[in-house]
């Protein structure tokens, strides 16, 4: 996209540095950037989280509210995942309708949650056809430095394993139940730096790199959900040992989620 | 998947490995090519994949719109995949949704990876994919259409880019998903492959793999890919073949 610009000198100083397996940052290949959580950031809200990875902070709430299930599947309540780009998280993002980066995000992490099957969505439904609760997964990106798939994953991820069912306010039950998470699913993104691929990319990185490669893993080390993004390519090998990596760090990944 | 609140689910796989169309783990459904298949556009093609017909078009290299999205030293490529209300079952509300926009974004990202973009500087070249009717699959259909439209047009590319879906159905790895088997599978593993570095530039996935299976899926992938491949070049030679002196011949060879 013309509206981000990176220094051709940076990405030759990036690429020149991952010849010999380093980086700007002074991290190695299969390093993340530091990861910290903070469940229960925001208080209105039924289950939020604030994940920082190195610079990139992304702020995600639930809301559960009661609706109607939709037709096709009558037993089950219903899960939405937006994510939003705010502008004050990057000099490159406008105000406006979602750009296709911000639609991307939402879709790799709704597919991650969802193929997973994150939640028991039946478990959400109150009368068959009739009254569900509607689960919004919102996450607002605001410091953007590269990354955004992971860090929005992982503040999704605490945020439901945090969530509460507000089953008072809305007449539904005598008493609030936590929201039953029943699988963990975590995002790992690699990006193409020549011949070296690296885990958890900084945004110059991302604009130095040869292509975007996320792999979602759950904590049974399967693989819920994978995408490949911006202009590049992988090989099957490459992908089998990102695959791997991602098994790995999902795990350590995992634990920060859920305890925060 | 469609696992939640799904009734009836079909026999995807029959003790002695047929599938629900009676096809083998590692067969593809029928494929027709159909290069140049419109007037107007500079390149086209139209693709019948099992139950799928897709049709697509190249505009380009042309004028950049909007004009801010030019760049100085190489050209950009847009894609619009849109699917029409009557190509599924229930009909679906025309205009661009999210998953069109996704869709469109990684086709794109695919295809400026093998164009020669900086041959182009300041314009754009433009890709449209219609599915007028649609069995699963359509995202690689549409990748498969436009490839050719793109060798159609002439424009340079690396290589031409087929496209196949893996997935996994009642348990076994299979290639090329039908709807049923999309609809009631356990996984849906679309990708494309550069056939010349044997790289991967689409790849996506959603369901349950292990890493085992995941490997074997990408094998499997790769060598259908392989076949789509000869089926694209096939076509171009039967538009090309009697002069013999397109340039998308090059492309394609």
């Amino acid at each position: 996209m013309s509206d981000e610009v990176t220094a051709e000198i940076v990405t030759t100083h990036i690429l020149d540095l991952a010849r010999g397996g380093r980086r700007v940052d002074g991290r190695g290949p299969d390093d993340y950037r530091p990861i910290t959580v903070e469940p229960g950031f925001v208080t209105t809200a039924d289950g939020s989280a604030l994940a920082r990875i190195g610079d990139t902070a992304v702020v995600c709430g639930i809301k559960l509210e009661p609706g109607k299930p939709f037709p096709d599947t009558p037993n089950a309540g219903v899960l939405t995942t937006n994510a939003e780009l705010v502008p004050l998280s990057s000099p490159t993002f406008e105000p406006g309708p979602p750009h296709p980066r911000a639609i991307e995000v939402s879709r790799v992490v709704d597919r991650a949650i969802r193929a997973a099957e994150t939640i028991d969505l039946t478990k959400l439904c109150v009368t068959p056809a009739e009254k569900c609760w509607t689960c919004f997964v919102d996450m607002h990106v605001i410091d953007h430095s590269g990354n955004i798939i992971d860090t929005a994953s992982l503040a999704a991820l605490a945020a439901l394993s945090h969530a509460t069912l507000p089953s008072k306010r809305f007449g539904i039950g005598d008493a609030d139940t936590p929201l039953a998470v029943q699988h963990y699913p975590v995002e790992c993104t690699f990006t193409r730096l020549g011949d070296t691929i690296v885990v958890d990319p900084t945004f110059d990185e991302e604009r130095a790199g040869q292509g975007r490669l996320t792999v979602a893993t759950d904590e049974e080390g399967r693989v819920v959900a994978m995408q490949k993004g911006l202009v590049g390519a992988f090989s099957p090998d490459d992908v089998k040992s990102v695959v791997d990596r991602a098994v790995a760090h999902g795990e350590r990944i995992r634990a920060l989620a859920r305890e925060g | 998947m469609g696992s939640v609140g799904a009734k009836d689910v079909p026999v995807l796989m029959t003790e002695d490995g047929r599938r629900i169309d009676g096809r083998r783990a590692d067969e593809l459904r029928p494929l027709r090519i159909q290069a140049g298949a419109l007037r107007q556009a500079d390149g086209s093609a139209f693709v019948e994949w099992g139950a799928n017909k897709v049709m697509a078009a190249v505009y380009g290299p042309r004028e950049v719109h909007p004009r801010h999205l030019q760049e100085n030293n190489k050209a950009i490529v847009q894609c619009k995949y849109n699917m029409a209300a009557f190509s599924v079952d229930e009909r679906k509300r025309p205009g661009l949704d999210r998953r069109s926009q996704e869709i469109s974004k990684v086709i794109a990202e695919a295809f400026e990876s093998v164009i020669f973009v900086e041959e182009y500087p300041r314009t754009s070249i433009d890709i449209y994919i219609e599915v007028l009717q649609a069995n699963a699959g359509t995202r690689c259909a549409g990748v498969v259409a436009a490839s050719v439209a793109l060798a159609d047009a002439g424009i340079p590319m690396v290589d031409l880019l087929p496209a196949v879906a893996v997935g996994k159905v009642a348990g076994h790895v299979v290639l090329d998903l039908k709807k049923e088997e999309d609809n009631f599978g356990e996984a849906d593993l679309p990708m494309a492959l550069v056939p010349q570095s044997g790289r991967l530039v689409l790849l996506q996935m959603e369901g349950h793999m292990t890493r085992t299976e995941l490997s074997k899926a990408l094998d499997l992938g790769v060598g259908g890919c392989r076949k789509i491949y000869e089926e694209m070049k096939r076509a171009l030679r039967e538009r090309y073949a009697p002069t013999g002196t397109a340039s998308a011949m090059e492309v394609a060879a």
